[in-house]
């Protein structure tokens, strides 16, 4: 009798061992997904009676001035509160992953680490300690500042409908640094010594390897980095909500789409939660996640070159 | 030797017993014990060390544990544990609607027969009765009252005598600006309610005159553009020179380290606090009711139901819960509750005696002024836009400089207008 006589049994081991993951993701990422789709169909009495209301919902969050004002409002920090993670968060951790990768930098382990760290903190730790050393009572800021020569520069900026968004995304920026830094790192990392030798050789100068040789070998990470950004940008919420409360005042100029799901969701202090309204809400930001994400794919992630090293 | 570890391990084999044993009685129990759920999470020391002991002295055999959650999860966390059927037996009820939309949901049972009950005026049962007055589905707890606090030391040495009009308020206020380095008065705008709670629903009821005026609302007869609300946005407004340094990013926590640290002077305050500056601050304090507007005789004052308890409808043990809170409807519960947290002003019509100086002074408003609940808690925070989160936004607008006070007004009657009939 041979080997190949015995027909291979059905491979029941792979089905074993990727069940439970498979259930997992099932009962707690795919079903409240779809739940949910479906909850934002329905409205509630206030026995909390539910029934189908067709796309009423939607309707009203994009078009009714009582829900459509805050809709368009948190959409418009949201992007806001992107934009600016874009411009900054990626090109510093660019700059600090080239800083790092230079061989002629000491201490680079402990650079890394430090600039990682806030990255592991809690959201609201860091909210917290932001707060204290911005506050304009026991805030070291303005002594600094004072130092400095720049004192009367200093503002409530937390407190101010015009600074209160952008202080918070700086706060962000500077907690989340730490990710693209490491990815592109370890991207830098990658990239054989042989290529920039054969640039000095040519005769190219720093700059030159870096635009030319280093950059457009580091894109697909940076395209990725940034899909990430966007991602977990328009999902945040729980800075806003350590630092301003769920009404993301100062008049609504913190309030992103997590926060504006929140309080209908929930309610919040004299507001009645509302479930399906609070579902059309999250559904809406998953089709915004989702489009962004499609976008990526098909113009961004299609055209980028992949070099075989 | 051997018969010491054979000794030993008799011990040991007792002592699992008895943790077995402890176990089982502990799980036997566990359906006579009674959970309160709570936003009051500052309390917990008084209801384990107080309250439940002097309940267990009349009847020991009903275990009570108090399971408070913090005050800004209450309401979502209470509404998730009620719909999983994991909430406690006994539910704080924040007033009107939240705890009026439990009872409709069939969450709140109905306490209309409760032993005790009927120790509780009208007024008191309102909060947490239907619209129409018949059921009432929470226990009056307490409620609290607003005016200022102030810092006796401050006023001596500026020689400063409290303020009754509303033009000596200001005149007080514009006399620490001028002669001192203390903040004349202690509040920010950052968490945004101080503004609402402490700036607009305690200057407010003595323009609107109280009762008279937060029934005319909800009747329609009065409009928020009307002068006597346009006038308590105007007060607010000029508060804006007397704040700290930066108010905006002002927390409350902050305001109240602010003052008890003893570098204010006034501080808009809820009798809540009074039992946090009794432990933070070392100097004396005292409290007077809002000023008058200049020529009006009556005074105003939110006199506000704040908390109650209800029975959670699905309760395994409603008959031991109902104990308890005839229990809590009594002179015992209400004597404890106002002297352990002062500035919790007991509802019922029992004849309590409160030791604490500035609390006493808060009560003593009530034989003075007309009382009067905050006017954005029945039926007209019920829609969307709600008119209490609008009050907190516009107020604040209006604290920071941001807004004009006649907006201010024409921006929440607007919202009152999207979805309240009378109003239409």
């Amino acid at each position: 009798m041979t080997h190949s006589d015995i027909r291979k049994p059905f491979p029941w081991h792979i089905l074993v061992f990727l069940a439970p993951g498979l259930l997992i993701y099932l009962t707690v990422s795919v079903y409240p997904l779809l739940d949910t789709l479906r909850l934002g169909f329905f409205s509630e009495d206030e026995s909390g009676a539910t029934f189908f209301v067709g796309m009423q919902n939607y309707a009203n969050l994009l078009f009714s001035e009582v829900w459509s004002e805050p809709f368009w409002n948190a959409l418009k920090n949201n992007l806001k509160f992107f934009v600016i993670h874009m411009l900054l968060q990626n090109p510093i951790g660019l700059l600090l992953a080239l800083l790092l990768s230079s061989p002629r930098l000491r201490l680079s382990g402990t650079y890394r680490t430090l600039l990682f760290m806030p990255t592991m903190l809690s959201v609201v730790i860091v909210g917290f300690v932001w707060q204290l050393l911005l506050s304009p009572l026991w805030g070291i800021s303005e002594d600094f500042m004072y130092n400095i020569g720049l004192g009367d520069y200093f503002d409530a900026w937390l407190g101010k409908e015009g600074t209160a968004l952008v202080t918070l995304s700086l706060i962000s920026v500077w907690q989340f640094v730490g990710i693209p830094m490491m990815l592109i790192y370890a991207a830098l990392l990658n990239i054989p010594e042989d290529l920039n030798d054969a640039g000095v050789v040519d005769g190219a100068n720093s700059w030159q390897i870096f635009w030319n040789i280093k950059l457009p070998l580091l894109l697909p990470t940076i395209s990725m980095v940034s899909i990430l950004t966007f991602v977990a940008n328009f999902n945040a919420f729980e800075l806003i909500y350590a630092v301003k409360g769920a009404l993301a005042g100062p008049n609504f100029s913190t309030d992103i789409m997590g926060t504006l799901f929140y309080r209908t969701f929930f309610g919040f202090q004299l507001q009645q939660g509302s479930p399906t309204m609070g579902a059309a809400v999250a559904t809406l930001m998953f089709l915004i996640i989702l489009i962004g994400v499609a976008i990526y794919l098909f113009f961004v992630q299609r055209r980028i070159q992949r070099f075989q090293l | 030797m051997s018969f010491l570890t054979i000794k030993g391990a008799f011990r040991h084999a007792a002592k699992i017993g008895l943790g077995v044993f402890a176990l089982t009685t502990l799980t036997a129990e566990a359906g006579d014990k009674l959970v309160i759920e709570s936003w009051r999470n500052d309390d917990a020391k008084v209801w384990n060390d107080v309250i439940i002991p002097a309940f267990n002295k009349s009847h020991p055999d009903i275990k009570v544990t108090f399971t408070p959650t913090p005050p800004a999860d209450y309401n979502s966390a209470l509404q998730a544990k009620l719909q999983a059927g994991t909430a406690g037996d006994l539910i704080t009820c924040r007033p009107f609607d939240v705890s009026l939309a439990l009872y409709q949901k069939g969450n709140l049972e109905k306490l209309n027969d409760l032993d005790g009950m009927n120790n509780f005026p009208e007024v008191a049962k309102t909060a947490w009765s239907t619209d129409d007055g018949k059921d009432v589905f929470c226990l009056p707890m307490a409620s609290v009252i607003h005016g200022y606090i102030y810092n006796k030391e401050i006023f001596k040495e500026l020689g400063l005598s409290v303020p009754k009009t509303e033009s000596d308020f200001f005149k007080v206020l514009e006399k620490i600006k001028d002669e001192s380095r203390y903040t004349p008065l202690v509040m920010g705008t950052a968490d945004q309610w101080e503004a609402a709670t402490m700036g607009f629903q305690n200057v407010g009821p003595n323009y609107w005159k109280g009762e008279e005026g937060r029934k005319a609302l909800i009747d329609g007869k009065e409009k928020l553009t009307d002068p006597e609300y346009v006038k308590v946005w105007e007060h607010l407004a000029k508060w804006k020179p007397f704040l700290g340094r930066g108010y905006q990013a002002q927390k409350y926590a902050d305001s109240q380290n602010l003052f008890t640290l003893g570098r204010g002077a006034i501080y808009p305050a809820g009798s809540w606090d009074i039992t946090t500056f009794n432990e933070q601050a070392d100097f004396e304090f005292g409290a007077f009711p809002p000023p008058t507007p200049d020529g009006q005789k009556t005074c105003y004052i939110s006199d506000h139901t704040d908390i109650g308890m209800g029975l959670n409808a699905s309760s395994a043990n409603k008959k031991e819960a109902r104990i308890f809170l005839s229990w809590m409807a009594g002179p015992e519960f209400a004597e404890l509750y106002a002297n352990q947290l002062p500035g919790f002003f007991p509802l019922g019509n029992h004849k309590i005696s409160i030791k604490d100086p500035v609390a006493s002074e808060f009560l003593s408003w009530r034989g003075q002024c007309e009382q009067t609940i905050r006017n954005s808690y029945q039926i007209l925070s019920r829609g969307t836009p709600n008119m209490e989160n609008q009050l907190w936004n516009v107020t604040v607008q209006v604290l920071n400089g941001s807004m004009a006070p006649k907006a201010a007004a024409e921006e929440v009657e607007k919202g009152l207008k999207t979805w309240y009939q009378p109003h239409m």
